[in-house]
């Protein structure tokens, strides 16, 4: 029940990248991924930033071999997790217990956006076909179809912190004995619905954004997916190039203050950080670097930043929020920001937190403004942080 | 494991733990609608008000099982829906669409998200614990319930509050009407099993479990084992997974006293149930269930409902499918559901 679960392959799509190598090449060279938008078509276009993926639909269809007809979203998912299992090289997956573990908040909503337009003026109307894969299952359906997984399916839908949810979940499967290899993690593509849902709540920024700055001014969406190949120790121990990097401790915790605000001593950042510490059983002062929720709005920065002042006082870590790259992927960003944490701990670099101008007066600690490289780095922690009280941690650890 | 305590909102009368041997409610027509109760009793009117009908149903069906368990703070709160919140996605998207992305509000918004019903419930309770929520078609339920299974077995959890919610509006029932999910004849829901023609009957509802590690005096029954399969490609194979399951918790089928199976009147639907009727499980006494509540995809969570009122209560819901049933004491149940021929779950339950 606890023995180790390894990260054996990494596979990734952003707005800094269609891959692995792309994203930690823009990363490394602070280029940010925001933009005015050209794929999603909003009235918003010329006064909300967005991090769009550069490719279209046709040519994700290309890149992942799945109809352009397919939701964005699948597209997106697809591309990410057949990079991650190549990268992984299981050669002997089809006699593996083999599971698909995904996450995504608002499953095909960017092709129901388009039924709905026709659907709205006559119930008999509307191409079915674009609104046949509505539901958040649906989307992994057709992504672990294309890729061959069978033996365990599912999907988690907690907002923001959902594909850090489907990350453990997967770990715990193969600590339980019910599978053996997981694609874990989750997807996310632009929608006029979330994009008009944020900008009611008065929280996207009309600039790129500046999390952790004292004078921050809310979030800009993004979109893209992020997998991690998780395996058991078993298997782990067969591959040619034998993982280092484990899962070593998670958490899901709630705050149970509000439906979308975070409460302000961030009580739930506060316990999601602190069980995941207490499942891996490391102390505060072992984490080298926290890769933060760091959205830029004003109440989850200093909620987040609040928890680590009480955690990690006296001990804090390099810290960054790589939303400052890929603006906040909502359903993606735990498997997008566990991808960056496992490149932070293989290359030694932590990641910078772009345009911090004005650190926050109420916090001891700074993130970090320039890329460091050549860091030694045993022990990252990962957070994500959501609508509904969700606050989810993981720890990812050398061995 | 045992299953504590039971809620359940849904179209028969099963709110506030009545009788599951009286004359179920009858429907004529392809849409069921599940029975709310008067909600001022269980949820803060200042609360009702904000809240669409399927997060009601769901932290009502949540409150009435934590009352039942006396479990004030669940170690872990699960949640499973296909859909969602349908009321306010469709009511947000609509307005975005109707006025082109202009003059909205974020109430709608804030409460499609799935993970509402769990972050309510969460929120009244001041539950700080584990909340995860599960959106995956027709494994919505059986994720959820795996998760909260996990949750005990890894000492992680003493009690894990699980449930399934899955509500039709009329913007989802035209489109799967649309997509022929549904009988298009005026057909009564008790006849359902008899009807030889394409499609089922809709349903909703919410079904909320207290799973606990240690045994209680009010317990209704075991949950012994869950297993779900995705698109097997045979009969061969669903029959495969059946003995499988069976063998893993060292029994047969000969031990069974009961199954439970998600028959739902639509011929394609139901054949792989009347396969196993004359397979792996002849002659076995078997009910159906989804002329009570309707197909959705959370329905098996009913299912799983009925399994634990028959073991506890030794009593059967009206209409019985097999002939052969004996009155000897139902100490084993089998619950098979399959949801569109992709999504298929097992759950055996048996009595304390």
């Amino acid at each position: 029940m606890n023995q180790p679960v390894f990260v054996a392959g990494t596979g990734i799509i952003s707005a800094i990248g269609d891959n692995v190598a792309a994203c930690l090449d823009a990363l490394q060279n602070g280029n940010a991924g925001m933009g005015s938008m050209q794929q999603l078509q909003s009235v918003h276009k010329n006064r909300l930033p967005v991090a769009e993926v550069k490719l279209s639909n046709d040519e994700l269809a290309k890149l992942s071999g799945l109809s352009n007809l397919k939701s964005r979203t699948a597209l997106l998912s697809l591309v990410a997790a057949n990079e991650a299992l190549a990268n992984a090289g299981i050669e002997n997956l089809q006699s593996l217990r083999c599971g698909f573990i995904s996450a995504n908040s608002v499953g095909g909503m960017d092709k129901t956006e388009n039924f709905f337009t026709d659907f709205i003026a006559n119930n008999n109307k509307g191409r079915l076909r674009n609104v046949v894969h509505h539901e958040c299952g649906s989307v992994t359906e057709l992504v672990a179809d294309a890729l061959g997984i069978k033996d365990y399916i599912s999907t988690i839908s907690t907002a923001c912190s959902s594909s850090a949810n489907s990350i453990f979940f997967a770990a715990r499967l193969i600590r339980n004995n019910i599978i053996d290899v997981a694609v874990a993690g989750g997807t996310d593509s632009l929608t006029k619905f979330t994009l008009n849902g944020f900008n009611t709540l008065m929280i996207v920024d009309e600039q790129f954004c500046q999390p952790f700055d004292e004078n921050r001014r809310g979030l800009n969406l993004g979109e893209g997916a992020g997998y991690l190949v998780l395996v058991s120790e078993k298997v782990a121990a067969s591959l040619k190039n034998k993982p280092n990097i484990i899962l070593s401790g998670y958490c899901n915790a709630n705050d149970a203050y509000h439906q979308t605000a975070s409460s302000p001593d961030g009580t739930g950042s506060f316990l999601a950080m602190s069980g995941a510490l207490k499942k891996s059983g490391l102390q505060p002062a072992d984490i080298d670097y926290i890769n933060l929720h760091g959205t830029g709005t004003h109440n989850n920065d200093i909620a987040e930043g609040t928890a680590i002042k009480r955690l990690f006082n006296g001990h804090y870590p390099k810290m960054s929020s790589t939303k400052t790259f890929t603006g906040h992927t909502l359903g993606a960003s735990g498997g997008i920001e566990a991808v960056f944490s496992v490149m932070a701990l293989q290359h030694g670099v932590v990641f910078p937190n772009l345009r911090l101008q004005t650190p926050m007066v109420d916090l001891p600690f700074v993130p970090e403004r320039e890329c460091i490289k050549n860091v030694k780095l045993n022990h990252v922690l990962s957070n994500s942080f959501g609508f509904g009280g969700n606050c989810s941690s993981l720890i990812f650890s050398k061995v | 494991m045992y299953i504590r305590a039971t809620g359940n909102i849904s179209p028969q009368k099963t709110f506030g733990h009545g009788p599951i041997d009286e004359a179920p409610v009858v429907y004529n027509g392809n849409r069921l609608v599940a029975i709310e109760p008067d909600y001022k009793d269980i949820i803060d009117p200042k609360l009702i008000r904000r809240m669409s009908r399927i997060i009601r149903m769901g932290v009502a069906a949540a409150m009435e099982c934590l009352q039942e368990a006396n479990v004030k703070m669940p170690d872990a709160i699960v949640t499973g829906t296909a859909y969602g919140c349908l009321e306010d996605t469709n009511s947000f998207l609509s307005k975005m669409v109707q006025f082109n992305e202009e003059l909205l509000t974020p109430t709608a918004f804030i409460q499609s998200t799935h993970n509402t019903i769990g972050a309510q419930i969460g929120l009244m309770l001041q539950c700080n614990n584990y909340n995860n929520a599960f959106v995956h078609r027709g494994f919505s339920f059986e994720s959820a319930l795996l998760d909260g299974m996990m949750l005990i077995k890894e000492n992680e959890a003493g009690n894990v509050l699980v449930g399934a919610i899955d509500e039709i509006i009329n913007a989802s029932h035209t489109i799967l009407n649309r997509l022929g999910l549904y009988k298009q004849s005026n057909i009564c829901n008790l006849d359902i099993y008899q009807s030889t023609s394409k499609g089922t009957i809709a349903g909703e509802g919410a079904t909320f479990f207290l799973l606990a590690n240690e045994p209680s005096n009010t317990d209704y029954a075991k949950l012994d084992g869950l297993h779900t399969f995705y698109k097997p490609a045979s009969v061969t194979e669903v029959e495969q997974q059946v003995n499988n399951f069976l063998q893993k918790h060292q029994i047969g089928i000969g031990d069974i006293d009961l199954i439970i199976t998600g028959k739902n009147g639509d011929a394609a639907s139901d054949k792989i149930y009347d396969a196993l009727s004359t397979s792996i499980f002849n002659g076995k006494a078997a009910i159906n269930y989804k002329h009570l509540c309707g197909e959705y995809p959370t329905a098996a969570a009913f299912a799983v409902w009925l399994a634990a009122k028959i073991l506890k209560t030794q009593k059967l819901p009206a209409i019985i499918d097999s002939h052969q049933f004996t009155e000897k004491k139902i100490k084993k149940i089998l619950v098979y559901n399959q949801y569109l021929g992709i999504h298929h779950s097992l759950t055996l339950l048996s009595a304390c």
